[in-house]
């Protein structure tokens, strides 16, 4: 965390050759473990509550998704083994400068050249965009607008006209980068067919595996907080034996597991490719948002000062907490998302 | 013993009822049918009216019956939660006097823990109960009692012992309540109905045979039955909409359906309604308002995060987790969304949500929902009291201090 890359390449190697995680959901002719988007989701979950500092989430659910979606079987056979393998980072950069995270909004131009494409604009809040060596670009064919025209491109982080710049932010667990394109010269990932479809599909389980990963803050915080409300002794007594402590715990709790439950829903039935798995998608987003962002906040009241200070991890996960709130769309954003999705 | 599967109950109970249903038969006739086969309580032991079949199983049991249309048991009210807490703490006698009845629909019940003195804290109780000769002599008073206009037998937890410690001089007792000792006087409540009301003991007997566990174990009992009441209050049951079924029994069932549930009719309301919003939202143009489909769609994550998380609790439970306090978390959270559901109303309706009765919106739905909503937090124990419960038996924080300690007889009270 406190390196520019932002994570440890040895627990990295741990987690790709011990654990084999990063290809978790990846099926095993691509050499991965062939498991699907609840152990993923399991996985998540984990790093979230222990608030791994790792190039997971942009390698795994990320470009690790969206090879599965849109990929070729030519594509997929030769990328997502090594992603797989943890021996190469990859990330998908989508938004903009703007923030935005409708796919309509996208203005990196593709412009078809002799040799496959070249592109040209700006992406930025790109996880791990400063380490990756693979990238995975959402751009539009030229002259098209809204959702017509996206499609996916991969390019190598190192070739010419790539700009990259780690931005300055708030989560010091999870880095994001701005980079720019100069005529970068890219491949077509998949077909143009396909449209939309891959990216909305893959920033959909995206929003799943978030989801997951944030309640497995959320319970850390939860636990985190009735420790110290049992350690902790004010007026002759410990501070869990006031009610306005031991009631507010009781509430995080049940907002924890509410929150569980819309994340483990969500995470089930996307791997069961239910219908109504992306309009779930955003209704564990928004879930998971609010409830990590508010536990962040009472854990951190009821620690008191300490829980304002730097040496108290609580504000890690407090940042963590404020960074995925806002990452994949915000809850406002995302409830929109379901009601459309309702037909409301 | 061979494991018993889906497919063998399903053939079972097909050829039961090929047999025995008859939609021409008088519904007591039926029911007794159904509880001396066990068909009814599937999950209840063999011995009691039951056949000890998992609770995956009973639900297949009751998919057969209402394939073929057929009646189940009687389950409105307190009756089954009277059931649960015999089945664990009654004598053999007592079980075959009213499990039975119970599921028969002759016998309706009702919970006399409540006294205006006691609510939240029910250990209180102050109603005595005396021995002499071979009956219990109850005076006191007993309030917000559901039902009690209706019931024949009332859940009565009274102190049998002044000197005790609070929580160890209470007895449990199943009392008739339609005897000249019993008064009951219905109280209207803030939404005009009248479900619930106050009951005065005077020198009301009940046998020595009806006291339920050992004298002095009152509370233990009662733990049960509050236990099962809050379970419960996560998914009340909503009467089923099966379509118009012909024949003496349906018509009985719906006249006691209709009786039965007459203290019940504004239940759904105080829940909040969650089904109507969306139809609602869509009929009054509120689905165009940017600020009113984010408060509905906050509304919608939280009541389906619920619905998940009771599933969630009941899968714990059937590989074998016993009862415990997760069922409070499930009344918490169906408070905070009968709340927001109300909110919710409030907004889509706007300016007419003033109004009431006929003319109304819903025809005086809505209303009812506005104003039925703060019984949710109170009635099975206070929404604080419930967050007591979470927060000391899950999270295993410190117990409230206690100002109640020694012979009940010197405890403040009001
Ligand atoms: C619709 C309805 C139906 C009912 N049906 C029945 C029935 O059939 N049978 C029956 O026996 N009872 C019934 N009740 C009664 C119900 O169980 C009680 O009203 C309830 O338990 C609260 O008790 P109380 O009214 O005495 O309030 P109190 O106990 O006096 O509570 C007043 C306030 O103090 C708070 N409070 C109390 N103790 C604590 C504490 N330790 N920590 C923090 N806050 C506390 C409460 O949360 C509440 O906000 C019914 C109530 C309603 C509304």
């Amino acid at each position: 965390m406190g390196t520019a890359e932002g994570y440890d390449p040895a627990v990295w190697r741990q987690l790709s050759e011990d654990l084999a995680l990063p290809g978790i959901h990846v099926p095993e002719q691509y050499g991965g473990a062939g498991f699907g988007m609840v152990e993923l989701c399991i996985v998540t979950e984990e790093l979230g509550r222990a608030l791994l500092c790792a190039p997971y989430f942009s390698t795994a659910v990320l470009a690790g998704n969206a090879i599965l979606n849109s990929g070729t079987e030519a594509q997929k056979s030769a990328l997502l083994p090594d992603l797989a393998k943890g021996a190469r980072l990859a990330t998908l950069a989508v938004t903009e400068p703007d923030g935005n995270w409708d796919p309509a909004s996208i203005e990196v131009v593709a412009t078809p050249g002799v040799d496959g494409y070249l592109l040209e604009g700006a992406k930025s809040y790109v996880l791990d965009g400063h380490v990756a060596d693979l990238l995975i670009v959402a751009a539009r064919t030229p002259k098209t607008v809204g959702r017509e025209g996206l499609a996916l491109f991969t390019l190598g982080a190192k070739a010419g006209g790539v700009e990259r710049r780690l931005l300055e932010s708030m989560d010091p667990t999870r880095k994001i980068a701005r980079i720019d394109f100069h005529g970068a010269p890219a491949s077509l990932l998949g077909n143009l067919d396909d449209g939309a479809k891959p990216i909305l599909r893959t920033l959909d389980q995206a929003a799943i595996a978030l989801a997951n990963e944030m309640v497995g803050g959320a319970q850390a915080l939860l636990d985190s907080a009735v420790n110290y409300a049992k350690l902790r002794v004010q007026f002759g007594r410990t501070i869990g034996s006031f009610q306005a402590i031991k009631h507010r715990l009781a509430d995080m709790l049940l907002d924890v597991e509410l929150a569980k439950s819309a994340a483990y829903y969500a995470a089930q039935a996307a791997a069961m490719d239910e219908p109504e798995w992306p309009a779930l998608a955003s209704l564990a987003k928004a879930a998971a948002s609010e409830t990590y962002l508010q536990t962040a906040i009472q854990c951190i009241q009821i620690h008191g000062g300490i829980g304002f200070t730097w040496d108290n991890d609580t504000h890690l996960w407090f940042k963590r907490a404020k960074s995925s709130e806002v990452f994949l769309g915000q809850p406002s954003y995302h409830r929109e998302l379901l009601m459309q999705r309702w037909g409301v | 013993m061979s494991k018993v599967n889906e497919t063998e109950v399903r053939a079972e109970v097909r050829e039961w009822l090929a047999a025995n249903w008859d939609p021409d038969m008088s519904l007591v006739e039926w029911r007794s049918k159904l509880a001396d086969s066990g068909w009814g309580m599937p999950q209840w032991p063999k011995e009691w009216y039951g056949r000890g079949l998992p609770h995956a199983l009973a639900r297949v049991v009751e998919e057969e019956l209402s394939n073929v249309g057929a009646v189940g048991v009687a389950k409105s009210g307190v009756r089954l939660l009277a059931a649960a807490t015999l089945l664990e703490h009654g004598s053999d006698l007592q079980k075959k006097k009213f499990l039975r009845r119970i599921l028969t629909g002759e016998d309706t019940w009702c919970q006399f823990f409540s006294e205006p003195g006691s609510g939240s804290d029910l250990a209180g109780a102050t109603t005595r109960a005396d021995l002499n000769g071979d009956y219990w002599i109850v005076n006191g008073q007993k309030v917000w009692t559901t039902s009690a206009h209706h019931a024949d037998h009332g859940l009565l937890l009274a102190r049998t012992d002044w000197d005790a410690p609070k929580h160890e001089g209470l007895s449990y007792f199943v009392i008739d309540v339609k005897q000249p000792g019993v008064d009951v006087q219905p109280l209207k409540q803030m939404n005009g109905h009248a479900s619930f009301n106050q009951v005065f003991f005077t020198d009301a007997k009940v046998p020595q045979e009806n006291l339920v566990g050992r004298v002095g174990e009152g509370w233990k009992v009662a733990m049960t039955t509050l236990a099962h009441e809050r379970r419960g209050a996560d998914g009340l049951a909503s009467p089923s909409k099966r379509g118009a079924r012909v024949g003496r029994i349906h018509a009985e069932e719906r006249a006691e359906t209709e009786k039965a549930n007459q203290p019940y009719k504004w239940y759904p309301q105080r829940a909040g309604r969650v089904d109507l919003v969306i139809e609602r939202a869509k009929e009054t143009g509120a689905n165009r308002d940017p600020h009113m489909r984010q408060e509905i769609a906050k509304l919608m994550i939280m009541a389906k995060s619920a619905e998940w998380t009771a599933r969630r609790a009941r899968a714990a439970q059937q590989q074998g987790r016993p009862q415990g306090p997760e069922g409070s978390l499930g009344k918490l959270a169906a408070s905070n969304v009968a709340r927001a559901a109300a909110h919710v109303h409030t907004l889509i309706t706007g300016t007419e949500a003033m109004l009431t009765g006929s003319g109304s919106p819903r025809d005086g739905i809505i209303a009812e929902i506005l104003v039925s909503v703060p019984a949710v937090s109170i009635a099975g124990g206070t929404d604080e009291i419930q967050r007591n419960i979470i927060a000391e038996r899950v999270l295993d924080l410190p117990k409230e201090p206690r100002f109640d300690t020694g012979p009940f007889r010197n405890v403040r009270k009001n």
